[in-house]
């Protein structure tokens, strides 16, 4: 190959590239921590050993457990109502409520 | 580091140590309970919680060395594993960098060759999990410089991406033991990209050449100058893919043009 095809290969192949990125795959879908929505047992984290994490939750939608959910979506889920009849919504931070006693 | 030697402190360090990997040493002389009696048996307790986090952290780590291996199997390997190779630093999460090689070295698990690059794949997961964060670049970036300079630029990758390489389908038996209806495995070489392209790392296939490339462009090479090492390596180098994944994955942080 001489150098400029060498150089047009480059060049399409870039541009093959980002179409295909910009375009979007389902994996470009952008995901944020939600805090308060997940039940017991199935938050997320992969971390692996030594941190506290994935799968410690123990009650449901306890407030400091997070999940990660499609951007956007982590204050409008739907979640039931709390013991005094009050909104339970999800949360980019951390929660005060549904503790672990 | 200095040895405490006062008479409270008699237990030299390097012996207890010693004693704590070796479960047929004695309790180290010195070692003593609150009513100045010898601590064996709070001793015994100790030894045998080091040993069994340990051995729960490899478990945890590994997890697919130790579906591949049966828990029972993987629990007696760490057993090994941890006397030989114990702790060189506090962080757990990085516990088990030395088990992929020690892995290959035991004669036992010969028969099983692709075990330790499976293992290097799944510790090089945890390596990208906790990895520093970096901000990518925008992929317009690179459309925007000349095909001639294109050839010359250089670029900068996330700390977080990881690239294996392995003589043996690493990738499909992780997926095929990591996630549901995953195909069987099918004999081939595979080479596995990390990213982390928000908060968990994926493991990705690579086309033929793609490690090559992106081993030359972490070396230093040019755009241009791994086009080539590339194409040594594999007869039909697919760079657009390569380079599609490396994208998605949010991997590039930087483009350094010509001067």
């Amino acid at each position: 190959m001489s150098n400029t095809a060498k150089t047009f290969a480059v060049a399409g192949a870039v541009a093959a590239a980002m179409t295909a990125t910009l375009t979007g795959s389902a994996s470009a879908q952008s995901k944020e921590k939600c805090y308060g929505v997940s039940l017991a047992g199935q938050n997320d984290c992969a971390a692996g050993p030594g941190t506290t994490c994935a799968g410690t939750s123990t009650v449901d939608y306890q407030g400091n457990a997070w999940t990660l959910v499609d951007a956007g979506s982590c204050a409008s889920i739907e979640l039931p109502a709390l013991a005094d009849g009050s909104e339970r919504n999800g949360s980019l931070e951390a929660l005060e409520r549904d503790l672990p006693a | 580091m200095t040895t405490d030697t006062s008479p409270a402190n008699a237990v030299n360090q390097a012996a207890f140590t010693r004693a704590m990997m070796d479960a047929s040493i004695t309790t180290p002389q010195g070692l003593r309970d609150s009513q100045n009696r010898p601590a064996g048996r709070r001793f015994n307790v100790y030894r045998n919680n080091v040993a069994v986090s340990l051995t729960d952290a490899l478990l945890q780590a590994f997890p697919v060395v130790t579906k591949l291996l049966s828990e029972e199997n993987m629990k007696g390997l760490a057993g090994i594993f941890l006397r030989a190779h114990p702790p060189q630093s506090p962080l757990m999460m990085f516990y088990g960098a030395e088990f992929p090689d020690f892995i290959a070295q035991m004669e036992q698990l010969s028969h099983l060759g692709y075990l330790a690059d499976v293992a290097r794949l799944e510790q090089h997961m945890r390596r990208a999990y906790h990895a520093a964060d970096a901000t990518p670049i925008d992929p317009d970036a690179l459309g925007s410089i000349a095909p001639e300079d294109l050839m010359q630029t250089r670029v900068s990758f996330t700390p977080a991406m990881q690239v294996i390489r392995s003589p043996w389908p690493i990738f499909d038996i992780w997926r095929f033991n990591m996630e549901q209806d995953a195909p069987k495995p099918q004999a081939g070489a595979q080479d596995v990209l990390i990213t982390r392209p928000e908060f968990d790392p994926t493991p990705q296939l690579l086309p033929v050449g793609g490690a090559a490339w992106i081993t030359a462009l972490t070396g230093g090479k040019t755009i241009g100058e791994a086009f080539e090492v590339a194409n040594q390596d594999a007869d039909n180098f697919d760079l657009s893919t390569t380079l599609a994944l490396l994208l998605q994955g949010n991997t590039l942080t930087a483009l350094h043009r010509k001067d």
